[in-house]
């Protein structure tokens, strides 16, 4: 009973809505326009966000990364000719850091190696790293064809690779490479796999893998290739001594994570007499990407709130004008004993229906365009129940909020004035 | 003894019931007494028609009788209660249930059917859907328009809207039925037909209460109240009861 008395009246409201088909629509589109745009740069901002998060979770987020850094002294010193930069993590470090702290499970050397390579016919620069086994148990990737390294590589020194996804598109490879030949530089290697690969950036840390083609076990990096690497570059030799470009680190649990972080800076310092690395921690950047977020849904929700009390001043101005040009048919209702109370109501469930409406409609939109996008430029959007949720209930309680004062007003309206209002 | 039982049985019969009832308005500076301390009683089943010229006092009578307006000093009683002090919701809720209202320019709300416009008391009694459907087509029947309940007020002649506003004004079978110029928009023909309606309601034991400045429309009435100056003046007709 109750339940059809408000269908009936939200009907009737409806009905006196569609006597004005244009203004109607045009008192919504203000809120239209403000809830798709919320309910779509929501899910636009999500998707990003989700992005980021989900970047930053793939280097895991029990990991912290040690990467070699030119200094700043180096930086400018190596504008002299013939200087030979030193710097980075050194085999000393890994071992140090790998025997020191109780709460570092696994670590994971990284020497990176740019040499002339070739597959065949195909011949050109990789990027190799040199590293162990236990790589590809902190950075997990799931393998293509043949298998990864193993303990077993790494300890007989074997002269294996293993080809990341970039690696084999841009030699050509195929399942069938396995088992074939890959020179780098000028040494002969046995590709014994092919892993798939990450792309991407995390916050400003490089997910560890990218960009990097191929992999071998570390002693034979570094039995083959050395330490110093010479880079031509603007008609200057440019030559540098580095011995590991990266340190992998997993620890126990992530309670520990920041804690050995800082340690392993004490650490540091004291042998390094130059700031020649830079420790990441993927959990400190997960935390910094949830908080920028949240202060994203803030602005958002800022700008919400701006757009939708735009829309819900412009259905006020509008119900105001209305309430002046029924003022008669309120003054019959009022005379046939309809009491304030009722008038209230029936000019609030109006302006509802007009924003709960407009709403709707805004809510198509936003659930259009980010699909759009999506097509157009393969962004990632998400639609969360929140989302859809939010926005139509706030376009509710503006119908609420910015109709209560016209229907209070047309409420007040004296019968025997309206009775002969002409 | 036999007085006391007259008089509960004239209370029984009295339907409105005013004391000293004054209205003051102020309209910038000045006060204008537009009911100057009227004491009157309207017996239940009499039709009354309220004459006077403008400025007499006789809209703001017909108001504060209706239940649309209040007294300023004074007592209303209304079927033996006195209603002077009531508050807005109580008043809204006698109009609903007691009055009805027949207008000069017919009131009727444009954008509703005649259907809705008969059922809108209905619908603030809070009548089921059907039930009032079918109030609405017994009223329409009787005033002779059972064949326009779909139509609008705007593609009806002047007679049949006022037809459908006496049709709405029955709607909630109210005691007294308050008429204000119901003629005064019609031509004679119809406006005759309207007083020959009023006429049968009257016959049917409802009170009426019309205002009228035309002597002729006026005749239709059993009782004439001459109005000036916020005071009665004359009442014609009352000896005959």
């Amino acid at each position: 009973m109750k339940q059809t008395r408000l269908m009936r009246n939200i009907y009737l409201g409806v009905e006196n809505l569609l006597l004005h088909k244009l203004r109607s629509f045009l008192t919504m589109l203000g809120i239209v326009f403000g809830v798709g745009s919320v309910v779509a740069m929501l899910s636009v901002g999500e998707g990003a966000s989700k992005e980021a998060l989900d970047q930053i979770r793939k280097l895991g987020s029990n990991n912290i990364i040690i990467s070699s850094v030119k200094s700043v002294e180096e930086e400018s010193a190596s504008n002299v000719r013939t200087h030979m930069s030193i710097y980075g993590l050194t085999y000393e470090d890994f071992r140090r850091i790998s025997e020191s702290f109780k709460d570092v499970q696994k670590t994971a050397p990284v020497k990176i190696i740019r040499k002339e390579s070739r597959l065949g016919e195909r011949m050109l620069e990789l990027r190799v790293v040199g590293t162990t086994a236990t790589w590809f148990e902190l950075v997990p990737r799931a393998v293509i064809a043949g298998r990864v390294l193993t303990a077993l590589d790494v300890e007989k020194n074997s002269p294996v690779a293993i080809l990341t996804e970039f690696g084999a598109r841009k030699l050509l490879a195929t399942e069938n490479t396995i088992g074939q030949t890959l020179q780098i530089g000028g040494d002969r290697f046995e590709i014994v796999g092919i892993v798939q690969s990450e792309s991407g950036e995390a916050g400003n840390i490089q997910i560890p893998d990218q960009q990097v083609d191929a992999y071998i076990p570390i002693e034979v990096a570094r039995k083959y290739f050395g330490d110093i690497f010479t880079r031509r570059s603007s008609g200057s030799f440019e030559r540098e001594k580095v011995e590991l470009h990266q340190v992998i680190l997993q620890i126990d649990s992530v309670d520990h994570v920041e804690p050995t972080a800082a340690a392993v800076e004490t650490m540091l310092e004291r042998f390094h007499d130059k700031k020649d690395y830079r420790i990441s921690v993927p959990l400190a950047l997960l935390r910094q990407a949830e908080a920028t977020k949240r202060r994203f849904n803030i602005v958002l929700g800022s700008i919400a709130g701006i757009s939708l009390l735009v829309g819900g001043i412009g259905i006020m101005n509008i119900m105001l004008a209305s309430v002046t040009e029924r003022t008669r048919e309120i003054g019959i209702r009022r005379a046939i004993g309809a009491k304030r109370r009722q008038i209230i109501y029936q000019f609030l469930i109006e302006t509802v229906v007009l924003s709960t409406t407009g709403g709707l409609i805004g809510l198509g939109l936003g659930v259009l365009i980010p699909f759009l996008i999506t097509i157009i430029s393969g962004m990632a959007t998400v639609l969360t129940l929140w989302g859809i949720l939010l926005p139509l209930l706030i376009s509710m309680m503006v119908g609420i909020l910015f109709g209560l004062y016209p229907a209070i007003h047309a409420a007040k309206v004296d019968p025997i004035v309206a009775l002969r209002h002409e | 003894m036999a007085d006391t039982s007259v008089q509960t049985d004239s209370r029984n019969h009295e339907m409105i019931r005013l004391v000293e009832a004054r209205k003051i308005y102020t309209m910038g500076r000045q006060e204008v007494r537009a009911l100057a301390g009227v004491t009157i009683t309207f017996l239940k089943g009499s039709f009354w028609a309220i004459m006077g010229p403008s400025g007499s006092g006789k809209s703001t009578m017909m108001n504060i009788l209706g239940c649309l307006d209040r007294l300023t000093d004074g007592q209303y009683y209304f079927d033996g209660r006195d209603i002077s002090t009531l508050g807005d919701d109580a008043l809204s809720e006698l109009r609903l249930r007691r009055l009805g209202f027949i207008f000069q320019s017919f009131n009727l709300i444009p954008q509703l059917t005649v259907q809705k416009n008969i059922e809108l008391p209905l619908y603030y009694l809070g009548w089921e859907d059907e039930d009032s459907a079918a109030r609405a087509r017994v009223l329409a029947e009787e005033v002779g328009l059972a064949d326009r309940l779909q139509h609008r007020p705007t593609e009806l002649s002047g007679g049949q809207m006022q037809r459908v506003a006496i049709a709405r004004a029955l709607a909630n079978d109210p005691q007294i039925i308050f008429a204000d110029e119901p003629t005064g928009n019609l031509d004679t023909k119809t406006g005759l037909q309207i007083l020959e309606l009023l006429q049968k309601l009257h016959g049917e034991g409802k009170t009426i209460i019309m205002v009228t400045h035309e002597p002729d429309i006026a005749s239709y009435a059993q009782i004439q109240l001459h109005m000036r100056d916020g005071l009665v003046e004359r009442i014609d007709g009352q000896e005959g009861l």
